[in-house]
């Protein structure tokens, strides 16, 4: 794609959405989740009072999780039409079935998953590697190091999807995607035509048609070598001068270029490769390695490229190699310009020291007049009899109700698993046993779980928190509220007498407490629904 | 150049648009920005910091290596110590006095203050009074911005240019508030640099300063107040600004001189405060 002078400061989300715009997008879908949320934001703003996808437009919606997300990107692109699927990185484990198997499907108009990983843990609860993903699925993947990158790869991405007829996957960190900069943009390609795949056999993954297919992205697997190989992202520079006397080599791929390059101002680089562009490019590591006596591995989140490296018997053609593995560089954590300086041996800077004060920590809390802290006091009271009791709890603001004063988050695994390990708890002999959860995370991820819990009337109660909006991410709009969320549960096979929606406000709390108590008390499922709108959107 | 911002606060506060407000200008001046920015479970009321990065040359790193910072820019006192590690020895702080107090364990903040005070470079503003003053307590962010500026490497007719189309959308009042609140921290970060430079102490400099009417001091007036700091009159008029009394000082010479004739306290009280605040 061609791109002009014009500069637009954009986050690197933003840059992802925008080159999916200008490559001809169709579709975005996403279900919101930090540190990715951006990236369907700026579509909705960029698209807003446009046309339908089906008129040359771009469909733009939330969707209720990312496995349907990534379903209806399949979908659009089944039909012939350019699609972006975008979420956080364990998003991608909600979508992981579909996501596998489009790759064993191939793909029909481009499709880019876009996902962002968040090392360090700032907004999540691990930091796994969405490369291993790629690799776990045979699809290229494109890692962009700045604003600019994330708006060419994005756009070049949905290129190579339809070259390879594979989903490519664009794979961002926290850092980029929440850094702005100036990114040059370029014009917008018109939409792909309605063209829904000739071959829908392949489509069909019937264990013969799974086999041939499967075959085929294997069989792909050599051109997606050599394609990177040669790609522009991929670069090696073989002249270079020795670091602290060593003949180093160093691999750096993605963000992680940038803290290299930061801590080189003043030092003459020695020979690097930079990766941007996956499968790992064998043969330019290979050239790497017989030119130098040691290499050191700098990549953000996962030792993917230093693994690949070593193998099982960690030092190819005799060289050291180092990285996370050995210590060089921490082995979890986010990167940072202070820790790669240190990896390179290089002597940190001269800085201010800090006062002799002690600066007490301030955590994250609930905002004055959230509705959940109406919630959470009704529920501190009715557990004040029943030491040890515990709360199994969700993803989302509510979560922080684990610190003080509260105390009364007991566990936040992944999104839905609040009502399924309080199945599981109940089943065990725990009483009381109490569920907590927001209504995007129930729509997202707990209906399944209360449909078991139903069908087996497991004695706990659940609490569906409706502040009828996704809160932790910016107050994204939400499906079901109110009446049709109580509803929804009555359809799903909990009793109507046991279904109990509630206004949740200090002055109902001790009306509130006595059904509350009533429902801990018996022996069955039982679910309530604080309903009150999230204090920050009722302010907008 | 290279100008390399810590930009901190408490989840809520407006640091992005102090941001946004930077980068808008680093374009129209053709300078090279990123600008790193945490979302998510931090802004619940806990510390939010974000880096801000603008060169006349390409940019590398979207975070300040330590020792390379150059200004921390701070809402309030306790999240400016935070990160005082990542400056580099010429480095400077500005930061607003008005603690924000969410949390049992905050610290006093005259302590934080003096603290901040000790360090080599520092600006320190009544940016939420001075919001005020303008037209909003919001705008705190903007007069920070203004006592900020000298430190920024950008130029001031590009900044406010800026400022009037982030919150252009806003309308025109809040437009001008926003302008106005900028400017009132422009004047307030020279008139502490005034002080300072004409050897009045941290408290002393701080509760004039407090009490400045728009945040201004004629350059003339600052050494006549630390003549008066420094006479019979000294420790009263200390306790009268900084007490809690309300009430604005003029920034003219006239007034520390017309203080320095007075002689005798009894009628400090009335000669001091020319407005209620």
């Amino acid at each position: 794609m061609t791109v002009s002078n014009e500069m637009r400061p954009l986050l690197g989300d933003e840059a992802v959405a925008l080159g999916a715009i200008h490559a001809g997008l169709s579709g975005a879908y996403s279900y919101p989740g930090t540190p990715a949320t951006e990236i369907l934001e700026f579509v909705q703003r960029e698209t807003r009072g446009g046309p339908s996808a089906r008129e040359g437009g771009v469909h733009c919606t939330w969707s209720a999780n990312e496995k349907v997300a990534y379903e209806e990107a399949l979908g659009m692109s089944y039909a012939g039409r350019r699609a972006l699927v975008s979420f956080k990185h364990v998003g991608l484990n909600v979508a992981a079935d579909p996501f596998m198997n489009s790759a064993v499907t191939g793909i029909e108009g481009g499709l880019v998953v876009a996902v962002a990983d968040d090392p360090g843990m700032h907004s999540s609860q691990n930091e796994q590697d969405s490369r291993v993903y790629a690799g776990f699925a045979l699809i290229p993947c494109l890692e962009p190091a700045d604003g600019q990158q994330a708006y060419e790869m994005t756009a070049e991405g949905l290129e190579l999807s339809e070259r390879f007829r594979v989903p490519v996957m664009v794979r961002l960190v926290t850092r980029l995607a929440h850094s702005r900069s100036g990114v040059r943009v370029g014009t917008r390609r018109a939409p792909n035509p309605l063209a829904p795949t000739p071959e829908p056999m392949g489509w069909v993954l019937l264990p013969s048609n799974a086999r041939r297919q499967y075959d085929k992205l294997v069989g792909k697997q050599a051109a997606l070598a050599a394609w990177s190989e040669g790609c522009r992202w991929n670069h090696l520079e073989l002249a270079g001068a020795r670091l602290g006397g060593v003949r180093l080599g160093v691999i750096v791929s993605g963000l992680a270029h940038n803290y290299y390059r930061e801590a080189l101002a003043e030092t003459p680089a020695p020979p690097t490769l930079r990766i941007g562009a996956y499968p790992i490019p064998s043969e330019l590591c290979a050239r790497l390695v017989d030119a130098v006596d040691e290499v050191l591995v700098i990549e953000e989140g996962y030792p993917v490229i230093e693994q690949a490296l070593r193998g099982l018997l960690g030092s190819p053609r005799g060289k050291l190699i180092h990285g996370r593995l050995d210590g060089r560089v921490p082995r979890t954590g986010e990167l940072n310009p202070d820790v790669v300086r240190a990896a390179l041996g290089l002597a940190a800077l001269p800085t201010q020291r800090p006062p002799a004060l002690e600066l007490p920590t301030r955590l994250p809390c609930l905002c004055d007049g959230c509705p959940h802290i109406d919630t959470y006091d009704v529920i501190r009271d009715l557990l004040a009899p029943h030491a040890g009791a515990r709360v199994f709890s969700d993803i989302g603001c509510y979560t922080l109700a684990a610190y003080p004063p509260y105390n009364a988050c007991h566990s936040c695994v992944d999104m839905g698993a609040s009502i399924s390990m309080a199945s599981g708890a109940a089943q065990a002999g725990m009483r009381p046993v109490i569920a907590t959860l927001g209504d995007s995370t129930f729509i997202h991820s707990g209906i399944t779980p209360l449909v078991d819990a139903a069908h087996q009337n497991l004695p706990m109660t659940v609490f569906i928190l409706d502040n009828s909006t996704v809160g932790m991410t910016g107050g994204q709009e939400t499906m079901v509220n109110g009446e049709g969320l109580a509803s929804l549960v009555r359809g799903l096979g909990v009793p109507a007498e046991h279904v109990h929606l509630l206004r949740a406000h200090r002055r109902e709390h001790e009306a509130n407490l006595e059904i509350v108590r009533r429902e801990l008390a018996y022996e069955g499922l039982s679910v309530i629904i604080p309903v009150r709108e999230c204090i920050q959107t009722a302010k907008k | 150049m290279e100008t390399n911002i810590i930009l901190c606060g408490v989840g809520g506060q407006g640091i992005l648009s102090i941001s946004l407000v930077i980068d808008m200008t680093a374009l129209k001046q053709g300078l090279a920005f990123k600008q790193s920015e945490v979302h998510g479970m931090s802004q619940r009321g806990g510390s939010v910091q974000s880096h801000l990065r603008i060169s006349d040359r390409p940019i590398w790193s979207d975070l300040v290596p330590r020792g390379r910072g150059t200004l921390i820019l701070s809402v309030e006192p306790l999240e400016s110590l935070r990160y005082v590690d990542l400056l580099g020895p010429e480095g400077a702080v500005v930061t607003g006095v008005e603690p924000h107090v969410n949390i049992p364990s905050y610290p006093d903040a005259e302590r934080l203050l003096d603290a901040v005070a000790s360090m080599p470079q520092h600006v320190l503003v009544p940016a939420e009074r001075l919001a005020r003053a303008a037209g909003s307590a919001r705008a705190a962010n903007m007069v920070l911005l203004g006592a900020a500026l000298p430190y920024l490497g950008l130029k001031a007719e590009l900044v406010e240019a800026s400022i009037a189309e982030a919150f252009a959308r806003k309308g025109e009042k809040v437009q001008r508030v926003n302008l106005d609140a900028f400017r009132s921290g422009r004047a307030a970060g020279e008139a502490y640099g005034l002080c300072r430079e004409a050897g009045l102490g941290g408290r002393e400099t701080r509760a004039l300063c407090s009490r400045l009417a728009g945040g201004v001091l004629a350059p003339e007036a600052a050494p006549l107040w630390r003549e008066l700091f420094a006479g019979p009159l000294g420790a009263a008029t200390l306790e009268l600004l900084a007490g809690r009394e309300p009430g604005q000082v003029g920034g003219e010479p006239a007034l520390p001189r017309a203080l320095l004739d007075l002689g005798q306290p009894e009628r400090l009280r009335e000669r001091l405060f020319v407005a209620r605040a």
